[in-house]
């Protein structure tokens, strides 16, 4: 199989499925009542999902091949606390992004 | 009419300030893209089809290191698998509009017009499917046209964006800044405790798997707090 091929394969699974996702529930339930022990669930989905999707990326970031960092580490105590009190994306994200060029300005 | 067009703007207006969330992180795929030796084309449509940095950033990393695509496909839906929670806990919202309109919903549902969605929706009860719908979308159009542009630009210009702004860290801060202000009570928190925990402890899971424990054992946890919480209150 050319390389291309394989490309489009992924591009075009990835696609089709990720819509597949999003519609699963939107487009077959429909407006019928989910039972309260689900719905009581998924109010927990963005909270429980987006920090396992961040934790190991702040553990073990890319950059570093997976070497412990303190810049990254303290930017993202500053973004979560900032985040946390003030409720406020934006300065969460500001306070985060001037935590991590400092620390690796620090450390370079 | 004239409400929809409101909340459309409102919405809009709600989600401006992820712009600057979306924007590195759409800089950073279209670099790593054209890098992995991606054409802007195939680049420009992974992107508007998907909508998805995680999955696409996933999906790249893999296609660098050889991976079989049925890996790389199933790896990059696992991390994808949260839009079926999103698309679950949003039927509530908009699940009485016509299929159309679910369909339309559904291609624009992503991380950030979720989070804004959600927070109004919980917030402003008494809001009509439709105005949700504008409003859903509204937060949706500044986060998925600056997602587009910005690979664009990443994709076009990426090659002199140097090493040292640490862009590989703008998708973590983003979800952590979108952490903090969901963390209401402590049934939240203890659900995002138990979910990095688990994270870590099974970050060692193939195919990105761990994160989708993770997540289960997560809600798990944020949903049993509220439960017991609910029985200790009430008499």
């Amino acid at each position: 199989m050319s390389q291309n091929a394989h490309l489009w394969i992924i591009i075009v699974s990835l696609g089709v499925g990720s819509f597949c996702l999003r519609f699963l529930f939107l487009g077959l339930v429909g407006n019928r009542d989910l039972p309260p022990w689900l719905l009581r669930h998924l109010r927990y989905t963005a909270v429980a999902m987006l920090p396992a999707l961040v934790a190991p990326l702040v553990i073990w970031p890319a950059a570093t091949n997976g070497m412990y960092d303190p810049a990254r580490l303290a930017a993202a105590a500053i973004t979560m606390v900032i985040g946390a009190y003030t409720k406020n994306l934006l300065l969460a994200m500001i306070a985060g992004a001037i935590t991590l060029f400092f620390g690796l300005y620090l450390s370079a | 009419m004239n409400s929809d067009s409101n909340n459309f703007w409102q919405g809009f207006r709600d989600s401006m300030p992820f712009i600057l969330v979306v924007v590195p992180f759409g800089l950073l795929f279209g670099v790593i893209a054209t890098e992995s030796g991606l054409s802007l084309f195939e680049t420009m449509v992974f992107t508007v089809t998907v909508i998805a940095g995680a999955a696409q950033f996933t999906a790249l990393q893999l296609l660098s290191e050889n991976t079989p695509t049925i890996v790389i496909i199933a790896s990059a839906l696992a991390v994808n698998l949260r839009l079926a929670m999103y698309s679950a806990s949003i039927t509530p919202h908009l699940g009485s509009l016509t299929t159309t309109q679910r369909v339309f919903a559904a291609y624009f549902l992503v991380d950030q017009n979720y989070a804004a969605a959600m927070t109004k929706f919980e917030t402003t009860p008494d809001m009509t499917s439709s105005q949700k719908l504008a409003y859903f979308l509204g937060a949706a159009a500044p986060v998925l046209s600056s997602w587009c542009l910005a690979t664009y630009f990443g994709a076009t210009i990426g090659e002199v964006i140097p090493p040292e702004f640490a862009l590989d860290f703008a998708m973590p801060i983003t979800f952590l800044a979108m952490i903090g202000p969901l963390l209401r009570t402590s049934a939240h928190l203890a659900s995002a405790i138990v979910a990095v925990v688990c994270a870590l402890s099974f970050a060692w899971v193939p195919y990105n798997l761990g994160l989708i424990i993770a997540g289960i054992a997560g809600m798990m946890a944020g949903a049993q707090v509220e439960f017991l919480l609910e029985r200790r209150s009430s008499p």
